[in-house]
């Protein structure tokens, strides 16, 4: 049974505020932090024909070449120098290479316990047919938590840089994307309606396959966002926006990551032997196997797809 | 199969020097997208058949398309009428020379 509340009352609750701090549109600074205003810079004329002064000098005696001795002796060191430390460059690396044991050999430092480990008890441990999953998502999946954190953070840092919130010239936005992207090319949207479902499928197949043959989390993602930025690329931002747009990006990776650290969160718990647990590995070889390897492979690729496409939109239009 | 890596190694080693000397950005991620393309033909080869897949879909794939972007915004691909007219002057001029 529902109950009625009242806006005020709703807007008190925990949900209300979750959903807000999940959409950002929430500023948690607001009346807490003194803010001032930016004071414009005023200079005055004096000052500043005395700066564009200084200005032209110093480009006619930076630029003139010819007669400038200092800039044509850097010129040259600097030429002789990158070919001498290319050369020593490639000197110190060859050594460190013939420092090397030679390639496969049994006695090679490579074959230790670990890899012997990984290789012999994998499939009994992991439950994984493909070792190299078995081994990113299950005896290091603490790593691959990381580097999914690390993908989410280098797409927050491409927001900051690269977004632009001006508002009401859409039409304007519209016609500089206009100048720098055919619209409605008959060419590239026939091939794009025969190309983008395989590519999604494919890239599916490689995800949800990952424990069972070649592929994984970031490949099937990486394989999805490219025929997310093909389709963009073919149909523009009025169809893509349908189904995909920076509310979408935000909350399944907001979700993906979450299930993914609570998931493996358990392995704290294990004393970071998160390689016992109490979900049935399966019968190696079926697509319902592997533990957890299904779960977190799915997690990591939809971070995966979503920061590939939001990476494409930020720097074509800097914003959805 | 050894005469066919050596030939891939070869357009691998190719394709590095190229990018790095072409004058045009343009060629270059070309260049860059066709080593990314032989790397994961190579990558195949050495039996990691995950790499190879990573290697196609992010190195060919989203860097070139991302680099494409990049240079459209900064007006390195479409150059202005007037700047092409003034190359193409350039070029006439020193044909006459060469003459």
């Amino acid at each position: 049974m529902s109950k009625k509340v009242s806006e005020e009352e709703y807007r008190k609750t925990l949900s209300f505020r979750f959903r807000q701090w999940l959409d950002g549109t929430k500023d948690p600074y607001l009346g807490k932090v003194e803010m001032k205003r930016q004071t414009a810079v005023r200079e005055s004329v004096q000052n500043k024909a005395e700066r564009e002064k200084d200005r032209r000098r110093l480009k006619e005696k930076v630029y003139d070449l010819e007669n400038n001795l200092e800039v044509r002796i850097f010129n040259r060191f600097y030429k002789v120098f990158s070919v001498l430390f290319c050369i020593f460059l490639v000197v110190m690396l060859l050594v460190a290479v013939s420092d090397l044991p030679p390639h496969g050999r049994a006695d090679n430092p490579v074959n230790n316990e670990v890899s012997e480990r990984y290789i012999e008890k994998g499939l009994q441990e992991t439950g994984a047919v493909n070792i190299v999953t078995g081994m990113i998502l299950d005896y290091r999946a603490f790593d691959t938590l990381g580097e999914s954190h690390v993908l989410f953070v280098a797409t927050c840092t491409v927001l900051i840089l690269l977004r632009s919130d001006r508002k009401g010239d859409k039409e304007e936005d519209e016609n500089n994307d206009r100048i720098h992207e055919p619209k409605n090319d008959i060419i590239l949207q026939t091939v794009a309606k025969i190309l983008v479902p395989p590519i999604f499928i494919f890239g599916i197949y490689v995800i949800l396959a990952g424990h069972l043959g070649p592929g994984g989390g970031f490949s099937g993602g990486a394989v999805i966002g490219a025929g997310l930025i093909l389709y963009l690329n073919a149909f523009g931002f009025a169809k893509t926006e349908r189904f995909f747009t920076a509310k979408t990006y935000r909350r399944t990776s907001f979700c993906a990551l979450a299930c993914y650290s609570i998931v493996k969160s358990y392995s704290f718990y294990t004393g970071a032997n998160h390689i016992e647990s109490v979900i049935p590995l399966g019968t190696p070889g079926a697509i319902l196997s592997s533990g957890l390897i299904l779960v977190l492979n799915i997690c990591v690729g939809i971070v995966v797809a979503g920061t590939m496409y939001t990476f494409y939109v930020m720097f074509r239009k800097g914003n959805y | 199969m050894t005469i066919f890596k050596c030939i891939l190694l070869g357009f691998l080693i190719v394709c590095a020097i190229a990018a790095s000397l072409s004058k045009k950005l343009l060629n270059t991620i070309l260049i860059f997208m066709s080593y990314s393309l032989i790397m994961s033909i190579i990558w195949i080869l050495l039996e990691s058949p995950d790499l190879a897949i990573t290697e196609a879909a992010v190195g060919a794939g989203v860097t070139t398309v991302l680099f494409l972007v990049t240079l459209k915004k900064i007006n390195a691909i479409i150059k202005k009428e007037e700047e092409k007219k003034e190359e193409t002057g350039k070029e006439e001029e020193k044909g006459r020379r060469g003459r």
